[in-house]
């Protein structure tokens, strides 16, 4: 599947999907990578090192903040793809340097796959 | 996007590490809102300073930035967690004090001016009529947008940052005419005055119409002050970016033929639903920021009278400045309010540490029960004084 590159990489990783938006900003604890928004369908899961999928951010710009807190503790996603990326997750993928993808089909991703990133490319293997 | 020569050297990183990251994050926002070129700024305001909301980890990314990068253009602060100077007094603690002067020593190496204030406007960062400009807090941009007539979006902290230090910003959203033309018209059916009422305005049509742009009928007259809550209060409850007053703001725009009305019952119910509880042992006057106008009504008011409960004045410290000069900062002191300026009821860390909070802010209201879990009580200011020395 072709997308848009919000930030250029190339990774290899297992694939956690959430059909909800996420809010990083008191959804994501910044210092274990677990998902902590009460009644979120990824409560209390790691995103850690996962090809996260997601049709798009929500809540306050600080998340963009709190995506950079999980690269520098090591808790970070390996890749980003959304459905349609906004503001706060782009900010944060491009100062967290996180590859992202947007414009993707994520209803074709299930949870659990493998999953390839390279540049606009995402690949179900 | 195109991109001049000189914004690709700047993508490139010919002009350092923090400008090109910069150029990044502007091109993915230009990408994905369909802008088609990068318009230069005149003015910046950065919001995401508290050190409550940034983390070691924001402070991490801004310390990175400023190893190379020195703002392009008049860039001031929002708000930070606590009074730069006097924040022993206000019950900050000595690890969070030392942690937001890292943040403001970071945005000090890159030229920003460190003012931490919510109202720019009142300490030199004043826009004109039609200039593009990048500003971060949802009051700000409202005010300049509506108001003083400046174009901006609602921009984060890292997007306001990175017009900073390149000087431009995306052509999209805001900075278009197309897209500053009211959507629905407004009919206020009763008389408003007073910020607490402003507030309570915006708050009304902020929940009915959420961030479309209104055309506003039926407002006689409006102050500074009063806009300053009113834009606080709509760009809280509605997400709103700019609106449109009849008679009193300078925008162009069509008139709307969707047409609503707001009935004094409604107004009403809006000050009601801000009054969740009674008997407040924290009272807080100057969200946004307070005018030196209002600091003299507040000490007008305090002449002489000891008030009973915590009470805090937020402003910005040239504010203060004014304030000293007149002798209003010794007659508010000497009755036992506390001035603290470059923060706020809203982003200080101050959760847990009251019941009740008595504001005339609207926007105080909405942060003081969701932010710090507060009861609240709306008030004018005359409202909270009394409050205070009850």
């Amino acid at each position: 599947m072709n997308g848009r590159i919000i930030f250029k990489g190339n990774t290899k990783a297992e694939a956690i999907v959430s059909a909800e938006g996420i809010s990083f900003y008191g959804g994501v604890d910044p210092e274990t990578g677990v998902v902590i928004e009460k009644g979120h369908p990824l409560e209390g899961k790691s995103i850690t090192g996962k090809v996260l999928v997601f049709p798009e951010g929500k809540g306050s710009t600080v998340g963009s903040y709190v995506l950079y807190r999980l690269k520098k503790n090591g808790k970070a996603p390996a890749a980003i793809v959304n459905k349609e990326c906004e503001t706060i997750v782009a900010v944060g993928a491009i100062i967290s340097e996180i590859p992202c993808v947007d414009k993707v089909d994520i209803e074709q991703i299930k949870d659990g796959a493998q999953i390839e990133v390279n540049g606009n490319d995402v690949k179900v293997l | 996007m195109e991109l001049t020569a000189e914004q690709k050297e700047m993508l490139e990183g010919k002009h350092g590490k923090a400008v090109k990251k910069a150029m990044e994050i502007l091109t993915a926002l230009g990408e994905i809102y369909g802008a088609k070129k990068l318009i230069p700024v005149n003015s910046v305001q950065i919001a995401g300073v508290s050190y409550d909301n940034l983390g070691e980890a924001g402070l991490e990314f801004l310390s990175t930035m400023a190893e190379d990068g020195k703002v392009k253009v008049l860039t001031t602060l929002n708000p930070a967690g606590m009074d730069m100077e006097n924040w022993e007094a206000l019950g900050i603690s000595k690890e969070f004090a030392e942690n937001q002067g890292r943040v403001i020593d970071a945005f000090k190496k890159m030229g920003i001016i460190a003012t931490c204030t919510c109202t720019p406007y009142f300490i030199g960062n004043l826009v004109r009529f039609g200039e593009h400009i990048a500003w971060a807090e949802s009051s700000a941009v409202c005010f300049s947008n509506s108001v003083l007539g400046a174009k901006t979006n609602r921009e984060g902290g890292p997007s306001a940052l990175a017009a900073a230090l390149t000087g431009f910003t995306p052509e999209y959203g805001y900075h278009l005419e197309e897209n500053r033309q009211a959507k629905i018209a407004i009919d206020v059916k009763t008389e408003i005055k007073g910020t607490m009422n402003f507030g309570a305005l915006g708050k009304v049509i902020g929940e009915k119409i959420g961030n479309k742009i209104a055309y506003i009928k039926g407002i006689k007259e409006a102050s500074v002050e009063e806009l300053k809550s009113f834009s606080a209060s709509i760009a809280t409850y509605g997400g709103t970016a700019l609106y449109h007053i009849e008679g009193i703001t300078p925008n162009k725009t069509d008139i709307p033929e969707e047409s609503i009305e707001v009935t004094e019952e409604e107004i009403k119910k809006a000050i009601e639903s801000m009054n969740t509880g009674e008997d407040a042992d924290f009272v807080s006057i100057g969200c946004p920021h307070a005018s030196i106008r209002e600091i003299a009504l507040v000490a007008k008011l305090l002449e002489g009278k000891k008030v009973t409960k915590e009470v805090w004045i937020t402003t910005a410290r040239p504010i203060k400045k004014i304030a000293d000069q007149m002798g209003y900062t010794r007659t508010i002191e000497d009755s036992g309010v506390k001035f603290a300026c470059d923060t706020c009821c809203v982003v200080a860390p101050i959760k847990g540490r009251f019941k009740v909070l008595c504001t005339d802010s609207a926007k105080g209201c909405f942060y003081g029960s969701g932010k710090n879990d507060f009861k609240t009580k709306i008030a004018s200011i005359e409202g909270c004084i009394e409050e205070a020395l009850k």
